[in-house]
C-alpha cells in the first residue's frame, strides 16, 4: 500500500504575531515545526506501516527551508519525500495551494499508485481546514475529514470521524483522502540515526512549476481568488465557570446571586 | 572556525531535549527517591535506537557522531543525571572497548546486541584496593585450556546487576605490573559470576552501583579483549572516552540547575519583588551562565578531538581530562550556588535543586577524580 502524507511547516506558536501594517504573519525568530495535525496524520500512516506494511511518501509545499519537516518525517520513518517549491507558487490561497499540491500528487501518481492520502485537518498558522478536502475534489476522490482513527481493510478505509458531540464511522473505497485530528494519537519521536540518514543519505526530491500540468492562472497569487481583508489577534475570552448546584432552586439562586453581584438586577 | 552545529546535529539536539523534557524529567524525582533503576528510560532508549548512538550502522549503531552522543547525554542529564549515568556507562564504558579493541568475531557477536539494547553493557576496573591507582589489580585470570578462570572482586560498578556484558580487567601476569593486566568480555551468565552488595550513595540514586564477585568464573579464551597484557592501555583509552561523557553529564547538570533557578528567581518574591530583580541574583546568574557556556565549549572541543584524533587512532587524553576537570567543577559550583539562590526551599526535596547538587558531586570523583585529571593535564603541560 502506498500512502502519501501531506505536511506543512508552520511557526511554533499559538500566539501568532501579526504585522499590524501588512496583516501577515511575522515569522522571524519563531521556530518552525511540523504542523501538529499533519504530524498526527504521519503517525497514523506510520502505524499502518508498522502493522500491515506500507510505503510512505511525504509531500510538502513551501519555501526551500521547509525541507526540514520532510527530513523530520523521514527521521520518524517515512520512506520518501517531495518538496513542492517554486517562486511561482508564492502568495497562494487555499485554492491555489490545493491545485498545486493535487497537480504534484498527479505527477507522483505517475510513478506509483497512490492508495491513501492523509493530510492534517488544518494548519495552526491559517486554521482554514480547506486544503485537504480541496485536494480530494481536484483529484476526484472521496474525502473523509476529522479522523480520530484510521483502519485499512483490503481496498477500503474505515474512519472514526469526530463531531462535537458524537462520532461517525465512515467507510471509503481507496484511493481516498483522510484529514487527521491532532489528538488522534501521540506521534513517535524521530530516531537519532534516522535524523543522520535523513540528512546524509536520503534525498528530498523537488517538484517545481515546470513539473506541473497547471495553468499560470491557477497557481500562486494569480490563482488565488481569496484576499485577506484584515488579520487580527483574537480577543481572549474569560474562562467560564462550571457549577453543579443541588437542584433547580439552588441553580436559580446561584444565578440570581451572581447577577446581583454584578448589579445587573 | 565555526561554532554552529550541522542541521542533523541541531535536529538531534531538539529530539533529545523534547524526549528529556517529556519522558525523563517526570520520572527523575521518583527514581531518586525510590533509588530505583531508570527502566522506563532504558526502554525508551531501546525503542528509539539510542543504545549505540555513535557506533557504525553495520553493527546496529545509529551511525551518528561523537558530538551528537555527548549532546544526548547533556540533554538527558539536564533533567536526570542518574539516567545519563546508565546510558554513558553502557555506551562509553561497556560498548566502546569492544568497538575499538574487539576482534571482528567479538564485534559481530556483541555489538548488535549492545547497540540495540538487548544487552546492557558495563565496565569493571575498580577494586577495593585499586581505585585511582588502577594498576593495583588483585583480580586474577589464569588460562586453563580453552578458557580463563577469573577470581577476585570489583566494586562501584555502574549498571551492575542489570548489565548483561561487562568489560572486566584482571591480572594475567602479576610480575609485569601494568603490563600484566588483561581485558575480558564477561557475560553475566558465565559460571562463577555474581553481583554483590549494592552501594547506598549520596547522589545518582537511580544508577545501580554494586560489587562484582568472580569465583572461579569461566571466561572462554576467545573473550580476551585485545592481547594479553594490554588491558591497562585499553582501560586508560576507554576512560579518556568515558570522561567526555562525564563532562557532558556535568554540563547538563549545570544547565539543568540554571533552568530551574532562572524559573524560580522570577517567581519567588522577597522584600516585595522577585529575586530576579536583585543585582546579586543577576550577577550570580550571569557568572554561572558564562562558566557553564565555557564548560560546554570544553566539552564540545573534547568531543571533536575524539572524533578527529580517535579516527586516526590517536589519544585525546589531554582534551578529555581538561573537559572533565572543568565541567565537573562547574557542575559542583553552579549547583551549589543555585541551591543558595533557592534558599530554604532549595534544601527541601520539593525542588530538584538539592538532587542536582548531590548528583553533581560524583562528576568530580568517578572515571578519574579531579586530582587524576590534574595529573594527566600536568603531564601534558609540563612533560
Amino acid at each position: 500500500m502506498n500512502i502519501v502524507v501531506c505536511v506543512k511547516q508552520v511557526p511554533n506558536t499559538n500566539e501568532v504575531k501579526l504585522d499590524p501594517k501588512t496583516g501577515t504573519l511575522i515569522r522571524e525568530g519563531v521556530p518552525s515545526i511540523m504542523n501538529p495535525d499533519d504530524k498526527a496524520g504521519l503517525e497514523a500512516a506510520l502505524e499502518l506501516k508498522d502493522n500491515t506494511g506500507a510505503h510512505i511518501t511525504v509531500v510538502s509545499m513551501g519555501p526551500p527551508q521547509a525541507d526540514a519537516v520532510l527530513r523530520e518525517a523521514m527521521a520518524m520513518g517515512a520512506d520518501d519525500a517531495y518538496l513542492v517549491t517554486d517562486r511561482a507558487f508564492c502568495g497562494a490561497d487555499t485554492l491555489a495551494t490545493s491545485t498545486t499540491i493535487a497537480a504534484a500528487l498527479k505527477k507522483i501518481g505517475k510513478t506509483m499508485k497512490i492508495d491513501l492520502i492523509i493530510t492534517g485537518r488544518q494548519a495552526i498558522d491559517g486554521d482554514t481546514a480547506q486544503v485537504g478536502p480541496q485536494i480530494a475534489e481536484h483529484l476526484g476522490i472521496p474525502n473523509v475529514s476529522y479522523a480520530q482513527d484510521i483502519k485499512v481493510d483490503g481496498d477500503t478505509v474505515t474512519v472514526k470521524r469526530q463531531f462535537e458531540d458524537r462520532y461517525h464511522v465512515v467507510k471509503a473505497k481507496m484511493p481516498c483522502l483522510v484529514t487527521a485530528l491532532g489528538d488522534m494519537n501521540k506521534p513517535r519521536y524521530m530516531t537519532p540515526g534516522g535524523i543522520f540518514d535523513a540528512y546524509r543519505e536520503n534525498e528530498v526530491k523537488q517538484i517545481t512549476r515546470k513539473d506541473l500540468d497547471v495553468e499560470d492562472t491557477q497557481i500562486g497569487l494569480k490563482g488565488s481568488p481569496t484576499r485577506v481583508a484584515q488579520s487580527f489577534p483574537k480577543q481572549l475570552k474569560g474562562k467560564g465557570t462550571i457549577v453543579t448546584p443541588d437542584g433547580a432552586d439552588a441553580a436559580a439562586d446561584y444565578i440570581v446571586a451572581r447577577l446581583e453581584e454584578k448589579f445587573i438586577i | 572556525m565555526d561554532f554552529t552545529l550541522s542541521k542533523e546535529q541541531e535536529m538531534a539536539r531538539t529530539l533529545f531535549r523534547d524526549m528529556a523534557e517529556n519522558e525523563i524529567k517526570p520520572l527523575a524525582a521518583d527514581i531518586d527517591e525510590q533509588e530505583r533503576f531508570p527502566k522506563e528510560a532504558l526502554e525508551l532508549f531501546k525503542k528509539y535506537k539510542m543504545m549505540g548512538i555513535p557506533y557504525p550502522k553495520e553493527y546496529g549503531g545509529a551511525g551518528c557522531d561523537t558530538l551528537t552522543y555527548e549532546m544526548a547525554l547533556e540533554e538527558i542529564c539536564k533533567v536526570c543525571a542518574a539516567t545519563g549515568t546508565m546510558l554513558s556507562a553502557h555506551i562509553s564504558l561497556g560498548t566502546w572497548p569492544i568497538v575499538k579493541f574487539g576482534t571482528e568475531d567479538q564485534k559481530k557477536k556483541y555489538l548488535p546486541k549492545l547497540c540495540t539494547g538487548e544487552y546492557l553493557g558495563a565496565f569493571a576496573l575498580t577494586e577495593p584496593g585499586a581505585g585511582t591507582d588502577a594498576s593495583g589489580q588483585q583480580t586474577k585470570a589464569v588460562l586453563d585450556g580453552d578458557h580463563y578462570v577469573l577470581n577476585g572482586s570489583k566494586i562501584f560498578i555502574t549498571n551492575a546487576g542489570y548489565a548483561d556484558v561487562y568489560v572486566v580487567f584482571a591480572m594475567t601476569d602479576k610480575s609485569k605490573g601494568n603490563h600484566g593486566i588483561s581485558a575480558f568480555i564477561v557475560e553475566s551468565k558465565f559460571p562463577g559470576f555474581s553481583v554483590g552488595k549494592k552501594e547506598k550513595k549520596m547522589g545518582i540514586h537511580g544508577s545501580a552501583t554494586c560489587e562484582l564477585i568472580f569465583e572461579n568464573c569461566i571466561v572462554p579464551k576467545e573473550n580476551l579483549l585485545g592481547q594479553e597484557g594490554k588491558g591497562f592501555g585499553i582501560a586508560m583509552a576507554t576512560l579518556d572516552n568515558g570522561r567526555i561523557g562525564i563532562a557532558a553529564q556535568a554540563v547538563g547538570l549545570a544547565e539543568g540547575a540554571l533552568d530551574e533557578t532562572i524559573k524560580y528567581v522570577n517567581e519567588r518574591k522577597q522584600f516585595g519583588r522577585p529575586l530576579a530583580k536583585f543585582q546579586n541574583t543577576q550577577f550570580q546568574i550571569a557568572d554561572m551562565v558564562t562558566k557553564t557556556k565555557a564548560a560546554q565549549l570544553m566539552l564540545y572541543r573534547a568531543a571533536l578531538a575524539e572524533e578527529t584524533k580517535g579516527a586516526k587512532n590517536k589519544r585525546y587524553s589531554e582534551e578529555a581530562a581538561m573537559a572533565k576537570l572543568f565541567c565537573a567543577s562547574t557542575a559542583m559550583d553552579v549547583t551549589t550556588r543555585c541551591l543558595q539562590l533557592f534558599g530554604g526551599y532549595g534544601y527541601t526535596r520539593e525542588y530538584p535543586i538539592e538532587r542536582m547538587m548531590r548528583d553533581a558531586k560524583i562528576t568530580e570523583i568517578y572515571e578519574g577524580t579531579s586530582e587524576v585529571q590534574r595529573m594527566v593535564i600536568s603531564k601534558y603541560a609540563m612533560g
